[in-house]
């Protein structure tokens, strides 16, 4: 199949679905992803991803779609990391830490325990298999990522504000703890319908990168979550192309064209800014390029 | 305008285990403008997010609109304005978009935003001078501009009572004049305002009552207290370490 080169790829029937769920995801991933940097928790997704895992090995274990118990045993484990960021501070840093670590190793643990064991099927979750998609997971990935973007997009003032300010919404009278709730099981359902495309480990990136991407050039958040979106599109579809190319993991592909998409962006935004003759403005708040690499602890 | 706007009876707030605030009554009518003065670490910015239900109170009442606050829906009614903006900056937004999120609690859970809407968010900018900057990101601005930023979002929802805490600290001059003049406006409205503040600054004509916290209790209850000592004197620059120590005398004798 690869080496084929050109569009004479997209003939297969494997390479369409594989495509088009990796736009799928591409454009909702950077959705929810928004609201997580926007508070400064971007690796959340990453430590959801973790505790899916335990999710899937759960699955294969009991001979049920892993992709269900996924999304049900990352429910519970947003769930509990909203818990922990409501009262939580110092010690709720290791909270978390034991909760990822613990779902990540769980979940090896009970795939290798389950009939379906196979270092190639624990690789297919942690790292995802686009090009085995099945018109069943199209569909389930259809249905899940209208979902999610009903909430992100539908809901954008709510969230964005108990997410800009919480203590503010609070005293708005807005139903916080529900709406956290809501962003909670928004990524746990992300995660799981990403898992298939780039794989529980680098479900984060899908949802952050395009928004630090897109932050690098965008005034506000309406324009950012729009900008983010064509980004993971982007990266989405030429990943799968290039990975077709070089005969490469779809999933790591994808995230390394938006790596790369963002550098790209960086460099230019930077020239751009030389050639106005580099008058900018320095930003009050913290720079925002350090959003990606901040910590869990807010 | 008759009526208990708030009404404070025996609030007591810890922090830890540790009381800060104990014993507070407070009653603030109808189109009063009553500033809350005090120390560093003297209570005050509690007393506020105590009556707001920020902080848990260890004992007591608060009524907002002659209801106890845990049965209070009517959030619109209440425009809050913080000290500085939130830690959620991780992602820009426009000065626009901030002060759109203070119309959330008139416009209700999933309804798109009408005219009337758009029209108080346009009118909130314009009374704080900021309608040119509106598609600006927020993390441009000055510290000023950000807290005139802040107080447009609560005049967007066109409230009956405004909650400041230290809306003035550490403003430029400009900014400190617009916001007299906003607030100067919602007060001549018939708007009530409880604000913290460290010095009133060009707020002072437009305070009908002043209340000193000091040790977690309120010590003073009337006029504005003037400076006293080296306070008093032109050209003073106000600055006060942050942790508190020997200025118990800085409102003078109450």
């Amino acid at each position: 199949m690869p080496g084929r080169g050109g569009m004479s790829l997209f003939g297969y029937d494997f390479m369409v679905r594989a495509l088009v769920g990796a736009l799928v995801v591409g454009v909702t991933a950077p959705t929810l992803g928004i609201y997580l940097v926007q508070r400064r928790l971007s690796l959340i997704g990453d430590g959801i991803g973790h505790i899916a895992l335990t999710g899937v090995g759960l699955g294969l274990l009991l001979h049920t779609s892993p992709v269900v118990t996924a999304v049900i045993v990352a429910a519970l484990g947003a769930a509990a990391v909203e818990l922990v960021r409501e009262r939580g501070r110092a010690s709720g840093d290791v909270a978390l830490a034991l909760l990822f670590y613990g779902g990540l190793a769980g979940g090896v643990v009970l795939v290798e325990l389950s009939d379906e064991s196979s270092s190639a099927n624990l690789m297919s979750y942690l790292f995802g298999s686009l090009l085995s998609t099945s018109r069943e997971d199209l569909v389930a990935i259809a249905v899940l990522s209208v979902a999610v973007l009903a909430v992100t997009l539908l809901g954008r003032p709510w969230l964005f504000a108990v997410c800009h300010d919480e203590e503010y919404a609070r005293v708005s009278g807005l139903p916080v703890r529900a709406l956290n709730l809501v962003l909670a099981m928004g990524t746990a359902v992300t995660v799981t319908v990403a898992m298939r495309a780039v794989g529980l480990l680098l479900v984060s990136a899908l949802m952050v990168v395009p928004v630090a991407t897109a932050q690098q050039v965008t005034r506000g958040f309406r324009t950012t979550m729009h900008a983010a979106m064509a980004i993971g599109l982007a990266a989405a579809g030429g990943g799968v192309w290039l990975s077709a190319q070089s005969d490469t993991s779809p999933g790591a592909t994808i995230v390394l064209v938006a790596i790369a998409l963002f550098i790209g962006v960086v460099l230019a935004a930077a020239l751009g800014r030389r050639l106005r003759g580099g008058t900018r403005v320095a930003p009050a708040g913290p720079e925002p390029t350090e959003v990606v690499l901040d910590s869990v602890d807010r | 305008m008759s009526g208990d706007v708030i009404a404070v009876r025996g609030a007591a707030v810890a922090y830890g285990g540790r009381p800060v605030l104990t014993g507070v009554d407070l009653q603030v009518r109808g189109g009063e403008v009553v500033a809350v003065l005090g120390a560093n670490g003297s209570g005050k910015s509690t007393l506020i997010r105590a009556i707001l239900g920020l902080v848990p109170l260890a004992a007591g009442e608060v009524d907002l609109f002659g209801t106890p606050r845990r049965r209070f829906r009517q959030w619109w009614r209440v425009g809050y304005v913080p000290q500085r903006l939130g830690a959620g900056s991780g992602v820009p937004a426009t000065v626009r978009e901030v002060v759109s999120a203070g119309r959330l609690a008139r416009r209700g859970l999933l309804r798109p935003a009408r005219a009337a809407d758009r029209r108080a968010v346009d009118a909130a900018l314009d009374s704080v001078g900021l309608a040119d900057r509106a598609a600006d990101p927020v993390g441009t601005l000055s510290g000023g501009q950000q807290q005139r930023t802040l107080i447009a979002r609560a005049l967007a929802g066109e409230p009956e009572l405004l909650v400041l805490d230290e809306p003035t600290a550490g403003v430029d001059a400009a900014s400190q004049e617009a916001f007299a003049g906003a607030l100067a406006r919602f007060v001549g409205h018939g708007g009530t305002v409880l604000l913290v503040a460290h010095e009133l600054g060009p707020l002072e004509p437009l305070i009908s009552r002043a209340i000193v916290v000091h040790q977690g209790a309120i010590v003073h209850d009337g006029a504005v207290p003037r400076p006293a000592g080296h306070h008093a004197e032109p050209g003073h620059d106000h600055v006060h370490p942050h942790a508190p120590s020997g200025h118990e005398t800085m409102w003078g004798a109450p």
